[in-house]
């Protein structure tokens, strides 16, 4: 019998010789089906890399087999709980996602696209702002906190049914100029310790930081379970982590830099397979 | 009382007669230790599964006693030895009385 849990992994790292570094090559392959592209040609926009590759790469084999089979994705726990909310009535109007949309995979493909311009509010939208309209305008209900865990698990339902498909930002045309927005904060220095975006995720991914194996910073794999606080983050919610670290007083989950910035780390992921909800540490 | 309590099992379809088979279990469920404090100050009470048992075919194969320092959404992991075709019964018992119940057949085959 094994009880998985933290201790057992802090265990397994502290017995090997130094960091458990897992197979970075090693191909993913979701309930034996589902490929995953973990690794591939960075896009042609992004100037100073030339290969992109999933967070999942970068994480320890423990970690990484959890993400190989429904059963053992922690975060697949959540989606069901989303499953659910999906056909549950709310709101003044009486209704459910499903009353629309029918079974969730009709959402497939919507993910890779996300965040994307919406001609009729005239911006950039998220996936959760899309979810709110409905949740406001079609059901009548209250809306959802940007990192509820209704709205993160909602979005991961709607990530899971879209597993294995290409990211496919669009980062032209109308919107243009917010991918200019969210590209010029990812190079902006932030915090007390004056760190960009890319001063860990372009220029030292791979390398530790302390104790963090630090990826490229892809999204890809949102909302992700992580362990070390057992439930699924919301992409915002790691942007503030991230810029929280960097001692700055950060800007909030749903502002319209997090937004512009949202759709510019997206942009950097085109060509990998949507993942959510991943695990990660 | 704790809500959204969802049993989960994964167990094989088949099995050759005397394989040993690994059946994985999981229960959504907040574990919470009743040693945590709220925002104002009051002990949040203990409310945990304490024990989980499966059966196959009215025999025990594992009863494992739970204690308040496993985490949210317990896992367990475990192998079993499979005779005959039959039926493995999983059952949760919780802190506030409630027992969670789940069942899976298994052929030979």
């Amino acid at each position: 019998m094994k009880l998985k849990s933290l201790t057992s992994a802090v265990a397994l790292l502290a017995l090997g010789a130094g960091m458990a570094v897992a197979d970075e090559n090693a191909p993913l392959v979701i309930n034996g089906e589902i490929e995953i592209v973990t690794r591939t040609k960075a896009p042609e926009h992004m100037e100073n890399m030339s290969e992109i590759r999933s967070g999942w790469t970068f994480r320890s084999e423990e970690t990484q087999k959890l993400q190989m089979d429904d059963f053992d994705n922690p975060g697949m726990i959540f989606v069901d709980q989303a499953r659910e909310a999906w056909e549950t009535a709310m709101g003044t109007e009486g209704k459910a996602c499903a009353d629309c949309h029918n079974e969730p995979e009709s959402m497939a493909g919507v993910r890779a696209k996300m965040p994307k311009w919406n001609e009729a509010a005239g911006e950039v939208w998220t996936m959760e702002m899309f979810i709110n309209s409905c949740v406001t305008n079609r059901m009548g209900a209250e809306k959802w906190g940007w990192n509820s865990s209704e709205m993160v698990n909602m979005t991961a339902l709607i990530s899971s049914v879209s597993r294995g498909m290409p990211m496919d930002v669009a980062i032209d045309g109308p919107a243009a100029e917010t991918w200019e927005k969210g590209k010029e904060i990812y190079y902006t220095r932030y915090g007390q310790l004056e760190l960009s975006c890319a001063n860990c995720h372009e220029d030292n991914y791979d390398n530790l930081i302390r104790a963090d194996h630090l990826s490229q910073g892809q999204i890809n794999a949102f909302p992700a379970y992580r362990l070390k606080n057992a439930k699924l983050n919301s992409i915002h919610n790691r942007f503030k982590g991230c810029i929280r670290d960097t001692r700055a007083e950060t800007f909030k989950e749903g502002s319209p830099e997090f937004i512009a910035l949202e759709l510019y780390v997206a942009s950097r992921g085109n060509g990998l397979s949507v993942e959510g909800p991943s695990v990660r540490n | 009382m704790a809500s959204d309590v969802k049993p989960r099992v994964k167990v094989p379809k088949t099995a050759a007669a005397g394989e040993t088979i690994t059946i994985k279990t999981l229960i959504s469920h907040p574990m919470e230790s009743g040693q945590r404090k709220d925002g104002s100050g009051n002990v949040i009470p203990r409310s945990i599964i304490n024990r989980f048992t499966c059966d196959f075919n009215g025999q025990n194969v594992v009863d494992v006693t739970l204690e308040p320092a496993i985490s949210t959404n317990p896992y367990i992991e475990f192998d079993a030895k499979v005779p005959e075709a039959g039926e493995f019964k999983f059952t949760w018992y919780d802190d506030d009385g409630s027992v969670y119940e789940d069942s899976k057949p298994i052929a030979i085959g």
